[in-house]
Protein backbone atom coordinates (compact mmCIF):
# COMPACT_ATOMS: atom_id res chain seq x y z
CA UNK A 1 0.00 0.00 0.00
CA UNK A 2 1.06 3.15 -0.89
CA UNK A 3 0.18 6.47 1.34
CA UNK A 4 -0.44 10.22 0.18
CA UNK A 5 0.28 12.85 2.55
CA UNK A 6 -1.74 16.42 1.61
CA UNK A 7 -0.02 19.28 3.18
CA UNK A 8 -1.63 22.46 2.63
CA UNK A 9 0.66 25.33 2.16
CA UNK A 10 -1.35 27.16 5.31
CA UNK A 11 0.97 24.32 6.96
CA UNK A 12 3.95 25.52 6.16
CA UNK A 13 3.12 29.60 5.19
CA UNK A 14 4.59 30.34 8.56
CA UNK A 15 7.73 28.06 9.09
CA UNK A 16 10.99 29.25 8.19
CA UNK A 17 12.70 27.27 5.12
CA UNK A 18 14.65 24.86 7.62
CA UNK A 19 11.59 24.13 9.15
CA UNK A 20 9.54 23.50 5.66
CA UNK A 21 12.25 21.22 4.40
CA UNK A 22 12.34 19.10 7.84
CA UNK A 23 8.76 19.04 8.19
CA UNK A 24 8.42 17.75 4.42
CA UNK A 25 11.13 15.15 4.93
CA UNK A 26 10.28 13.66 8.51
CA UNK A 27 6.97 12.75 6.27
CA UNK A 28 8.66 11.52 3.80
CA UNK A 29 10.83 9.83 6.19
CA UNK A 30 7.96 8.00 7.64
CA UNK A 31 7.59 6.02 4.42
CA UNK A 32 4.41 8.74 2.68
CA UNK A 33 4.21 10.37 -0.26
CA UNK A 34 3.88 14.07 0.05
CA UNK A 35 1.27 15.94 -1.63
CA UNK A 36 1.88 19.86 -0.98
CA UNK A 37 -0.23 22.66 -2.50
CA UNK A 38 2.27 25.21 -4.13
CA UNK A 39 6.10 24.96 -4.73
CA UNK A 40 9.06 26.06 -2.47
CA UNK A 41 11.35 28.61 -3.39
CA UNK A 42 14.25 27.42 -6.29
CA UNK A 43 16.84 28.18 -3.36
CA UNK A 44 14.61 25.61 -0.99
CA UNK A 45 14.70 23.07 -3.32
CA UNK A 46 18.42 23.40 -3.54
CA UNK A 47 18.80 23.38 0.59
CA UNK A 48 16.38 19.90 0.16
CA UNK A 49 18.64 18.19 -2.25
CA UNK A 50 21.71 19.42 0.44
CA UNK A 51 19.56 18.52 3.55
CA UNK A 52 18.48 14.93 1.93
CA UNK A 53 21.88 14.41 0.99
CA UNK A 54 23.00 14.64 4.50
CA UNK A 55 20.55 11.93 6.09
CA UNK A 56 21.10 9.25 3.45
CA UNK A 57 22.04 6.50 5.30
CA UNK A 58 21.19 2.53 5.49
CA UNK A 59 17.22 3.28 5.82
CA UNK A 60 16.74 6.49 3.96
CA UNK A 61 18.08 6.53 0.28
CA UNK A 62 16.90 9.56 -0.86
CA UNK A 63 14.06 11.49 -2.38
CA UNK A 64 12.02 11.58 -5.84
CA UNK A 65 10.80 15.15 -6.01
CA UNK A 66 8.42 17.16 -8.99
CA UNK A 67 6.74 20.07 -8.76
CA UNK A 68 3.90 20.52 -11.70
CA UNK A 69 3.17 24.43 -12.01
CA UNK A 70 1.02 26.54 -14.70
CA UNK A 71 3.21 27.24 -17.43
CA UNK A 72 3.81 31.29 -17.64
CA UNK A 73 4.31 30.91 -21.04
CA UNK A 74 1.12 30.09 -22.29
CA UNK A 75 -0.37 32.88 -19.78
CA UNK A 76 -1.97 35.94 -21.35
CA UNK A 77 -0.17 38.91 -19.73
CA UNK A 78 -3.28 39.82 -17.50
CA UNK A 79 -3.24 36.05 -15.87
CA UNK A 80 0.50 36.49 -15.55
CA UNK A 81 -0.18 39.93 -13.47
CA UNK A 82 -2.64 38.05 -11.16
CA UNK A 83 -0.37 35.16 -10.57
CA UNK A 84 2.28 37.29 -9.49
CA UNK A 85 -0.23 39.66 -7.39
CA UNK A 86 -1.81 36.14 -6.02
CA UNK A 87 2.05 34.98 -5.29
CA UNK A 88 3.02 37.88 -3.16
CA UNK A 89 0.11 38.32 -1.43
CA UNK A 90 -0.45 34.78 -0.90
CA UNK A 91 2.66 32.75 -1.31
CA UNK A 92 3.40 30.09 -3.52
CA UNK A 93 0.53 28.32 -3.50
CA UNK A 94 -0.25 27.50 -7.18
CA UNK A 95 0.90 24.68 -8.35
CA UNK A 96 1.87 21.28 -6.61
CA UNK A 97 4.43 19.42 -5.42
CA UNK A 98 5.02 16.04 -5.32
CA UNK A 99 7.81 14.21 -2.04
CA UNK A 100 8.69 10.76 -2.11
CA UNK A 101 10.86 8.37 -0.29
CA UNK A 102 13.17 6.80 -3.06
CA UNK A 103 12.41 3.39 -1.19
CA UNK A 104 9.16 3.55 -2.59
CA UNK A 105 8.99 5.86 -5.36
CA UNK A 106 11.00 4.68 -8.30
CA UNK A 107 10.57 7.73 -10.72
CA UNK A 108 8.23 10.31 -11.36
CA UNK A 109 7.47 11.63 -15.23
CA UNK A 110 6.66 14.99 -15.75
CA UNK A 111 5.20 16.28 -18.75
CA UNK A 112 4.45 20.24 -18.49
CA UNK A 113 0.62 19.24 -17.53
CA UNK A 114 1.31 15.44 -16.45
CA UNK A 115 2.70 13.84 -13.56
CA UNK A 116 3.45 9.81 -13.67
CA UNK A 117 4.25 8.16 -10.13
CA UNK A 118 5.81 4.97 -10.70
CA UNK A 119 6.37 3.09 -7.43
CA UNK A 120 8.36 0.09 -6.30
CA UNK A 121 6.02 -2.46 -4.51
CA UNK A 122 6.49 -6.29 -3.77
CA UNK A 123 8.86 -6.39 -6.76
CA UNK A 124 5.52 -4.71 -9.37
CA UNK A 125 5.84 -1.44 -10.70
CA UNK A 126 3.13 0.23 -10.33
CA UNK A 127 1.98 3.83 -12.17
CA UNK A 128 -0.16 6.72 -9.94
CA UNK A 129 -1.21 9.54 -12.68
CA UNK A 130 -2.16 13.43 -12.09
CA UNK A 131 -3.20 15.30 -14.02
CA UNK A 132 -3.52 19.31 -14.51
CA UNK A 133 -6.71 20.41 -14.50
CA UNK B 1 18.28 34.17 -0.60
CA UNK B 2 18.78 37.81 0.06
CA UNK B 3 22.54 37.02 0.55
CA UNK B 4 22.77 35.59 -3.03
CA UNK B 5 20.48 38.19 -4.56
CA UNK B 6 23.40 40.83 -3.65
CA UNK B 7 26.26 38.83 -4.75
CA UNK B 8 24.78 38.52 -8.12
CA UNK B 9 24.05 42.00 -7.57
CA UNK B 10 27.45 43.54 -6.91
CA UNK B 11 29.02 40.88 -9.51
CA UNK B 12 27.21 42.58 -12.48
CA UNK B 13 27.95 45.99 -11.20
CA UNK B 14 31.52 45.31 -9.94
CA UNK B 15 33.86 48.54 -10.95
CA UNK B 16 37.01 46.15 -11.88
CA UNK B 17 35.79 44.15 -14.53
CA UNK B 18 39.20 42.77 -15.32
CA UNK B 19 39.55 41.40 -12.05
CA UNK B 20 36.29 38.83 -12.80
CA UNK B 21 37.52 38.09 -16.03
CA UNK B 22 41.09 37.11 -14.94
CA UNK B 23 39.96 34.41 -12.65
CA UNK B 24 36.59 33.91 -14.52
CA UNK B 25 35.20 30.24 -13.38
CA UNK B 26 33.41 28.14 -15.51
CA UNK B 27 31.09 25.46 -14.35
CA UNK B 28 30.25 21.90 -15.41
CA UNK B 29 26.87 21.08 -13.56
CA UNK B 30 23.84 18.57 -14.45
CA UNK B 31 22.66 15.26 -13.45
CA UNK B 32 24.86 12.16 -12.89
CA UNK B 33 25.97 10.56 -16.09
CA UNK B 34 25.31 13.51 -18.00
CA UNK B 35 29.00 13.53 -19.58
CA UNK B 36 30.13 16.69 -17.70
CA UNK B 37 33.39 14.94 -17.29
CA UNK B 38 33.85 13.59 -20.40
CA UNK B 39 33.35 17.19 -22.14
CA UNK B 40 35.75 18.48 -19.40
CA UNK B 41 37.93 16.36 -20.59
CA UNK B 42 37.03 17.57 -24.33
CA UNK B 43 37.90 20.76 -23.41
CA UNK B 44 41.54 20.10 -21.76
CA UNK B 45 42.15 17.60 -24.51
CA UNK B 46 41.60 20.08 -27.46
CA UNK B 47 43.31 23.14 -25.57
CA UNK B 48 45.72 21.85 -22.96
CA UNK B 49 46.64 18.09 -24.52
CA UNK B 50 45.75 16.27 -21.18
CA UNK B 51 42.49 15.26 -19.63
CA UNK B 52 41.52 16.30 -16.46
CA UNK B 53 38.84 13.65 -14.88
CA UNK B 54 38.02 10.31 -15.22
CA UNK B 55 35.19 9.13 -16.50
CA UNK B 56 33.16 5.79 -16.08
CA UNK B 57 29.55 4.43 -17.23
CA UNK B 58 28.98 3.66 -13.63
CA UNK B 59 26.71 6.85 -11.84
CA UNK B 60 29.23 9.37 -9.23
CA UNK B 61 32.05 8.72 -10.78
CA UNK B 62 33.21 12.41 -10.11
CA UNK B 63 32.74 12.67 -6.45
CA UNK B 64 35.33 15.85 -5.57
CA UNK B 65 35.06 18.80 -6.76
CA UNK B 66 37.99 18.96 -10.09
CA UNK B 67 39.38 22.52 -10.92
CA UNK B 68 41.59 22.99 -14.36
CA UNK B 69 42.95 26.71 -14.14
CA UNK B 70 44.31 28.74 -17.06
CA UNK B 71 42.33 26.77 -20.02
CA UNK B 72 42.98 29.21 -23.01
CA UNK B 73 40.92 29.01 -25.90
CA UNK B 74 40.21 30.86 -29.30
CA UNK B 75 38.06 31.21 -31.82
CA UNK B 76 37.90 31.72 -35.39
CA UNK B 77 38.51 35.40 -35.30
CA UNK B 78 41.34 34.92 -32.75
CA UNK B 79 39.44 35.94 -30.06
CA UNK B 80 41.36 34.68 -26.58
CA UNK B 81 39.10 33.19 -23.43
CA UNK B 82 40.64 32.07 -20.21
CA UNK B 83 39.30 30.83 -17.71
CA UNK B 84 39.24 27.86 -14.73
CA UNK B 85 36.92 24.56 -15.85
CA UNK B 86 35.24 23.46 -12.61
CA UNK B 87 34.05 20.09 -13.57
CA UNK B 88 31.27 19.04 -10.48
CA UNK B 89 29.89 16.21 -9.02
CA UNK B 90 26.45 15.12 -10.63
CA UNK B 91 23.59 16.54 -8.71
CA UNK B 92 21.29 13.98 -7.37
CA UNK B 93 17.72 13.40 -4.74
CA UNK B 94 18.84 9.78 -4.26
CA UNK B 95 21.93 7.91 -3.63
CA UNK B 96 21.68 3.67 -3.27
CA UNK B 97 24.85 2.27 -2.88
CA UNK B 98 22.21 -0.95 -4.40
CA UNK B 99 22.24 0.68 -7.62
CA UNK B 100 26.47 0.42 -7.44
CA UNK B 101 26.33 -3.29 -6.32
CA UNK B 102 24.11 -3.91 -9.15
CA UNK B 103 26.49 -2.15 -11.75
CA UNK B 104 29.61 -4.86 -10.51
CA UNK B 105 31.09 -3.22 -7.30
CA UNK B 106 31.73 -4.84 -3.98
CA UNK B 107 29.47 -4.29 -1.09
CA UNK B 108 32.11 -2.03 0.53
CA UNK B 109 33.34 -0.23 -2.66
CA UNK B 110 29.56 0.14 -3.27
CA UNK B 111 28.62 2.25 -0.05
CA UNK B 112 32.23 4.39 0.33
CA UNK B 113 30.83 5.11 -3.38
CA UNK B 114 27.52 6.17 -2.13
CA UNK B 115 28.89 8.35 1.02
CA UNK B 116 31.48 10.55 -1.20
CA UNK B 117 28.70 10.90 -3.65
CA UNK B 118 26.42 12.47 -1.06
CA UNK B 119 28.69 14.55 -0.04
CA UNK B 120 29.89 15.94 -4.09
CA UNK B 121 26.27 16.69 -4.44
CA UNK B 122 26.41 18.95 -1.02
CA UNK B 123 29.28 20.17 -2.69
CA UNK B 124 28.32 20.97 -6.10
CA UNK B 125 25.35 22.91 -4.78
CA UNK B 126 27.41 25.19 -2.00
CA UNK B 127 29.73 25.74 -5.11
CA UNK B 128 26.93 27.08 -7.33
CA UNK B 129 27.94 31.11 -5.69
CA UNK B 130 31.29 30.67 -6.82
CA UNK B 131 30.79 30.25 -10.52
CA UNK B 132 30.60 33.13 -13.03
CA UNK B 133 28.98 31.54 -16.07
CA UNK B 134 27.38 27.70 -15.75
CA UNK B 135 27.23 24.91 -18.67
CA UNK B 136 24.26 22.10 -17.92
CA UNK B 137 25.19 18.56 -19.19
CA UNK B 138 22.04 16.95 -20.41
CA UNK B 139 21.85 13.70 -22.05
CA UNK B 140 19.63 14.53 -24.86
CA UNK B 141 18.59 10.57 -24.62
CA UNK B 142 16.63 11.23 -21.32
CA UNK B 143 13.66 13.11 -20.56
CA UNK B 144 14.50 16.21 -19.63
CA UNK B 145 11.51 17.49 -17.53
CA UNK B 146 13.47 16.55 -14.31
CA UNK B 147 13.42 18.45 -10.94
CA UNK B 148 17.47 18.25 -10.78
CA UNK B 149 17.18 19.94 -13.92
CA UNK B 150 14.54 22.65 -13.24
CA UNK B 151 16.26 23.13 -10.24
CA UNK B 152 19.60 23.24 -11.11
CA UNK B 153 18.85 26.08 -13.85
CA UNK B 154 16.22 27.86 -11.34
CA UNK B 155 19.05 28.63 -8.84
CA UNK B 156 21.58 29.64 -11.39
CA UNK B 157 18.60 31.98 -12.87
CA UNK B 158 18.29 33.77 -9.20
CA UNK B 159 21.96 34.15 -8.96
CA UNK B 160 21.87 35.56 -12.04
CA UNK B 161 24.63 33.18 -13.44
CA UNK B 162 24.73 32.77 -16.98
CA UNK B 163 23.74 29.57 -18.60
CA UNK B 164 24.52 27.56 -21.65
CA UNK B 165 22.75 24.00 -21.70
CA UNK B 166 24.50 21.17 -23.80
CA UNK B 167 22.46 18.59 -24.75
CA UNK B 168 25.44 16.18 -25.26
CA UNK B 169 25.56 12.24 -26.49
CA UNK B 170 23.67 13.11 -29.68
CA UNK B 171 25.96 10.57 -31.59
CA UNK B 172 23.16 8.26 -29.87
CA UNK B 173 19.70 7.39 -31.92
CA UNK B 174 18.12 7.96 -28.61
CA UNK B 175 18.88 11.65 -28.42
CA UNK B 176 15.78 13.90 -28.96
CA UNK B 177 17.62 17.30 -29.16
CA UNK B 178 13.77 19.29 -29.25
CA UNK B 179 12.70 17.83 -26.07
CA UNK B 180 15.71 19.78 -24.19
CA UNK B 181 14.76 23.11 -26.53
CA UNK B 182 10.81 22.57 -25.66
CA UNK B 183 11.75 22.19 -21.84
CA UNK B 184 14.07 25.17 -21.45
CA UNK B 185 12.87 27.39 -24.48
CA UNK B 186 15.12 30.40 -23.20
CA UNK B 187 18.20 29.79 -22.82
CA UNK B 188 20.99 29.11 -25.37
CA UNK B 189 21.11 24.94 -26.38
CA UNK B 190 23.32 23.67 -28.20
CA UNK B 191 23.91 19.70 -29.11
CA UNK B 192 27.18 17.69 -28.98
CA UNK B 193 29.15 14.93 -28.69
CA UNK B 194 31.02 15.22 -26.05
CA UNK B 195 32.76 11.74 -26.61
CA UNK B 196 33.50 11.74 -30.66
CA UNK B 197 33.91 15.74 -30.81
CA UNK B 198 30.86 16.48 -32.90
CA UNK B 199 29.48 20.14 -33.01
CA UNK B 200 32.39 20.89 -30.65
CA UNK B 201 32.89 23.94 -32.02
CA UNK B 202 29.44 25.43 -32.09
CA UNK B 203 30.16 25.11 -28.30
CA UNK B 204 33.12 26.93 -28.35
CA UNK B 205 32.00 29.41 -29.94
CA UNK B 206 28.55 29.70 -27.70
CA UNK B 207 31.41 29.71 -24.16
CA UNK B 208 32.50 32.81 -26.15
CA UNK B 209 28.80 34.67 -26.06
CA UNK B 210 28.00 33.15 -22.59
CA UNK B 211 30.63 34.63 -20.93
CA UNK B 212 31.21 38.01 -22.84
Amino acid sequence: MVTFQFIPYNDIENLTSAKRINKLLNVVKENRIVLMEGRLSREEEADLIEITMEEIGPKFKGVEISVIYPDRSKQDPMQKIKGTFANLLLGERQGFTIIGPASIVKKIEKNPDKIELFTKEANSQRRSKVRKS
Amino acid sequence: MVTSFFKGFLKRFSFNPLSRKSNLKLGLYGPPNGGKSTLANRICVDWLGQEMSTVSHIAHETREINIKEQVNIKNKKGKELTFSLVDTPGIATRIDYEDFIKKGLKKTDAKKRAKEATKGVIDAIKWLDNMDSVVVVLDATIDPYSQVNITIIGNLQARNIPVLIVANKVDLKKANIEAIKAAFPQYPIVSISAKYGKNVEEFYEQIFKLVK
